[in-house]
Formats: structure tokens, sequence, C-alpha cells
């Protein structure tokens, strides 16, 4: 028996009000990690599951719904350009590649995007990494009506190497809406953590000329993708002045990476609330504790009389009220990162399906380390008063 | 040399009046070492600041306090804490059991202050005041009787030099009264503590080798409020 153990009973004694307040510190920490280390790693991966493209070339229009369209396939494309505007981007010297892609259909929700095989057979999604398939998957050749599967979608479709499906036209399923046309899934590719892995990709002019679609719109695109030379950072300025300032038919996004970092640059006002609620949540759960113990020590007068009259220091019965401080917020950060891990886990699951791009909770972050140890301070400034109040017990008076 | 030894002791309060009120005066007094004494006294005769300032929960305004050769006194409260702790044990009228702790864990609460808590001495405790049977029941579950059972056995737990017990018979049926009357004498004797037993129950004057009326010990008794007529 010590005044750990003393403390520990304290709160098992008082199991309801202990458990509320465990759980709203558990809250006000996986809140302060959520806003502020989730919050970080989804611009990180947002930023960095750019897939590799320094620039996307689309129809005028906003540069975001461009890049949201073209790199994260989500949005819908601003209009359509023609294939010579495609050609035209190949020919640029600081151009090391740039590949077409056509959007409007989908397969059960899961978009189907036109492009040349040459995109996920030469292409270099990050530094070093390219497009792999699962073994016994082939890409789709040009014209051909095959399909190759991104890891996320295949799994969510249950489709495999040697499946058949029917496009379904627009981007959101409809039932109704079924292309007469007929793909084989000829390949599946690996997990890539990026918008890839949401998308069904088939040859270009599977879309362009799919059955419905207006012929007159065979040959056009919907975006180009385009990755600069190594080096070539003053072509990026050259092509933007280009398109956006000379031209008034395209718009060029470049740096790609940049335009998803002023979108969230434009959503953080919803940052700040977010960080207002759980400054809120944290200085509650604060005065929860104080409010919880200083109402128990009214209660435990008679109790700390007689731990004193045992012989208990004053000292002693200080640190066992804010022990018990302590010891419910410790309780409530240990809760806190799993309430973080199964929210952080659960919002991944639900980018990833939205988006493609795979979020990690576990990804280190400064606040992981802040937020609790924050919390452990609040803990501890609310468990000063109570603690006083048992340290100034008139023995003598409560002794009965 | 007594084991406990008061000389020229005084405790004053201070009354809601504003006025300073002497509870205590008590000129000189020894207890020996394993002697059971009986302070017989009214309420109002200042038994429990008595008790309180011999513990060294509250500290006495003038004289010495002398326990066990320390002068309590002398010390600083922290200090007259754990010499509390290791020298003293304690039975109350109301037992100030911990309802949240089972009968073993209030006696081994007994020792946690003044050095190891040792649960093989408080299962023994408890197994000589009749209640091995009961070593996990909490206070709530426990007659009267059987909770000053456990006082007394949390009261002998850290084997202190001196009980004081304020009395601890004012909660109980007759035949509870003795069987704690004779499980605190015995315990004591069988441990070498002294007893110092307050109580204002005549009939107990038999049981001890020494009674003392605290009204003649306590010179400031007649001062107190509500003390008239007091032997």
């Amino acid at each position: 028996m010590n005044s750990l153990s003393i403390a520990m009973r304290g709160i098992r004694e008082r199991r309801v009000s202990s458990a509320i307040t465990i759980a709203a510190v558990a809250l006000a920490c996986s809140l302060l990690m959520l806003v502020w280390a989730f919050k970080k790693e989804a611009e990180q991966s947002f930023a960095g599951a750019s897939g590799g493209f320094d620039a996307v070339l689309g129809p005028r229009g906003s540069k975001l719904q461009i890049v949201l369209n073209a790199l994260y396939h989500l949005d819908e494309s601003p209009g359509l350009m023609r294939w010579s505007d495609y050609e035209q981007a190949t020919k640029f010297p600081a151009v090391e590649a740039a590949y077409p892609l056509a959007v409007g259909d989908n397969y059960r929700g899961y978009r189907l995007v036109g492009s040349i095989p040459e995109y996920l057979q030469n292409h270099e999604y990050a530094e070093g990494r390219s497009f792999e398939l699962e073994s016994g998957g082939s890409l789709f050749a040009s014209g051909s009506m095959h399909a190759v599967v991104g890891a996320f979608a295949a799994r969510r479709l249950g489709l495999g190497v040697g499946d058949t499906f029917h496009p379904y036209h627009g981007l959101v399923y409809n039932e109704g809406a079924k292309h007469e046309e007929i793909y084989t899934v000829t390949g599946v590719l690996k997990a890539t953590g990026t918008p890839v892995d949401k998308v069904v990709w088939i040859p270009i002019s599977g879309i362009q000329t799919m059955s419905g679609h207006n012929p007159k719109a065979a040959t056009d695109v919907s975006a180009v993708l385009i990755k600069l030379k190594r080096g070539a950072s003053m072509a990026g300025f050259q092509l933007d002045m280009m398109y956006n300032k000379q031209g008034d038919r395209l718009t060029l996004a470049w740096p790609a990476n940049r335009t998803i970092l002023q979108f969230f640059d434009k959503i953080s006002w919803f940052d700040k609330i977010l960080q207002a609620v759980a400054a809120l949540v944290a200085i509650i759960a604060g005065g929860s504790i104080l409010a919880i113990l200083y109402n128990a020590m009214n209660e435990r007068k008679r109790d700390i009389a007689v731990l004193r009259a045992l012989g208990a220091r004053k000292r002693t019965v200080f640190m066992i009220s804010l022990l018990e401080a302590v010891g419910m917020t410790f309780a409530g950060v240990i809760l806190g990162f799993v309430v973080y891990a199964g929210l952080g886990m659960g919002i991944g699951e639900i980018v990833q399906r939205e988006t493609g791009v795979a979020l990690s909770p576990f990804t280190g972050n400064a606040a992981m380390l802040w937020a609790p140890l924050g919390m452990l301070g609040i803990g501890l400034l609310s468990g000063v008063l109570p603690a006083i109040k048992a340290y100034r017990t008139d023995v003598s008076r409560n002794l009965r | 040399m007594a084991l406990l030894s008061l000389k020229n002791l005084s405790k004053r309060y201070l009354s809601d009046r504003g006025e300073w009120t002497e509870i205590v005066r008590i000129s000189s007094f020894e207890l020996d070492a394993g002697e059971q004494v009986l302070l017989q006294g009214e309420s109002g005769s200042g038994k429990s600041t008595l008790l309180n300032v011999i513990a060294g929960i509250v500290a006495a305004d003038e004289g010495a306090v002398t326990l066990d050769g320390t002068d309590m006194r002398a010390l600083a409260e922290s200090a007259r804490d754990a010499h509390r702790a290791r020298s003293l044990g304690y039975v109350f009228q109301n037992f100030n059991l911990l309802d949240a702790y089972s009968c073993i864990e209030n006696v081994e609460l007994g020792m946690a202050f003044g050095g190891k808590t040792d649960v093989a001495l408080a299962r023994k405790l408890l197994e000589r005041v009749g209640l091995g049977e009961r070593l996990n029941y909490r206070p709530d579950q426990l007659s009267q009787g059987q909770k000053q059972r456990v006082a007394i056995a949390r009261a002998l737990a850290n084997r202190p030099k001196l009980v004081l017990a304020d009395e601890p018979t004012g909660n109980l049926d007759p035949s509870n009264a003795a069987v704690a009357l004779d499980l605190i004498q015995s315990l004591c004797r069988e441990n070498g503590t002294a007893l110092l037993l307050v109580s204002h129950d005549p009939s107990l004057k038999d049981r001890f080798e020494r009674t003392i009326d605290l009204s003649e010990l306590n010179e400031a008794s007649s001062l107190l409020p509500g003390s008239e007529g007091l032997s």
C-alpha cells in the first residue's frame, strides 16, 4: 500500500465520474492529435500524391479543379481539349514526358480513366518507383478492350485478371447508364498509396469512342499530365506564361503540388475551428478533473483525516490527490491514443476510398508528443487545487 | 524512563467569539512502557484534544510531550507525522475505517506510513481478532463490533509503543464492548504495547492497573463550557 495505490483506489471508487473524466481527456487528446498531426500528414500525403508530375494542362478553368480531376480523380473535368494540345505539350524541350487523360465513365462508382500504356509502363510515380502489376497480369495495348485496375479499386470491386465488365456512363454510378462495350481485366496494379489505386485504367481511345459519346470529341482529351526534365524549373515559368498569361484557351496548373497546398490554405479556417474545439475540450477535461476531485475532497475530509491520523504526512495526502489527477489524465491520454488510432485509421480508410491517397495516423509528428504532454500538464494543474485542499484538511476537526 | 511524559502541557483554541480558550492544562503525567491506563472523563473534559496533542496531530502551545524519548513539540509537523506512524496506534469511538478498503487493506493502511506493509501480519492480526474469515469484507458488510475489531487490528499493525483509544466502546453494545476491550488489552499485553484509554464509563475501572480522573488531571477542564459538576 503506497501513495500510488491509494490514489488509484480513489479513481476506482469514483468509477462513473472518473470514467467521464478519462473519456473527456481521451477525446481532447485524440482531437488535438487529429487536428494537428493528422492534418499535417494529410497535407503532406496529398502534396506527395501528385504522382511524380510537375504540372497538369487542362481546359481553361480552375487550376484546383484541373488538379483534382487529373491527379486525384476527384471532381469533374472542366471541359475538353484537343489531341493537338497534348501533342504540342510533348514537343517542348523541357518536357520529359506528357500523358493524355480522358474521363467520363465509371464502373460501379470507380472512375474509368483512359490514357496511353506508356503512362503505366514508363512513368515513375515517385522517385525510383514505377507501377508494378500483380503477378500474372499485363498492361493494356492501345486500342484494345483491356483494362488495368488500381489496387484499391480491384479490392473493392472484386476484379481480377480475366474478369470482364461493362463501363457505365458518367462519373457517378447509374445502373441504367450501362455502355455496351465489354472490357477484360488484364492486370491489377500493386498498391502505390496514390490516387492511381482507385481507378480502372483503359486505353484512351476507349473513353473517346465509347458508345453514346459525342463522335465530335473522339480525339479530345480531358487533361495532360506533364513531367518536366530535371533542373528545368524555368521551363515551368515559361509554360505558365504561355498558357495562363498569353493564352486564353488552356490552363496550366504548375507546380501541381502547390495547387493542392493552396487548397489546404483556403480551408485553414476550418482547421482553426477544429483547433478551437480541441482546445475547448481540453479545457473542459481539465475543469472536469478539478471539479470531480474538488468535490470529492469535501466528501473525503474524514478519510484524509484518518490517513493523517495513521501517520500520513501533509505532503503525502497532497501527493495522493495530485496522483489521482495525473492518473486519470494518464489513463485518458492512453485511451486518447487508442481513439486517435481508431479515428485515424477510419478517416484514412475513408480518405483512401474517396481519393486513393493513403494516410497513416502513425507517422511521427511533434503534436503526438506535445498533445499528450500538454494534457498531462493540464491534468496536473487541475489537481493542484484539490491537492491543496487535501493538504489543508483539519485532522482533529474531521476525526469524529 | 517513562514511555510517555507530559510536562506543563497547555493547549488553547481561538473560540468563535475570538477569545482564546485553554482546553488542556496538565502539570505532569507519565505512562510507562507496557502500562495500561484508563483516563476517565466526561464529554467536554478535553480528552480528544489531549489525545490529539499526544499523537502529535495538533501541537501543544506550551510544555513538553515526550514519547519514546522524543519531544514531540520539538519536531516539525512532518516529523511528528512520521513519529506517529512509527510509534502510535489509534482507536476511535467511530472506528474511522475507510469504506473503500477491505478489512485487510484497512489494516495494511495502518502500516503504510510507518514503514513496510506486511500483509502476513495484517492477516494474522485479523485472525487474532476473529475476523480471519472476513479479510476481504468491506466495513459496510460488518457489524459495529466487527468494525471496532478491525480498527483494533489496524491500531496494532505498525507494532506501536503506545495505543491511544478514544471511547472505543462508545458505539458498542455491552457484549461487543467487552469483546473489544478484551482484545485491546490482551493484544497490547502480547505486544508489550502501552495503552492509554479514555472513557466516561466507570465500570471499566477494574480492568486497568491505573485509573486517572481526567477532570483532576486536566486543570483546564473545570474552566471549559459545560464542565460544571464533573467529578
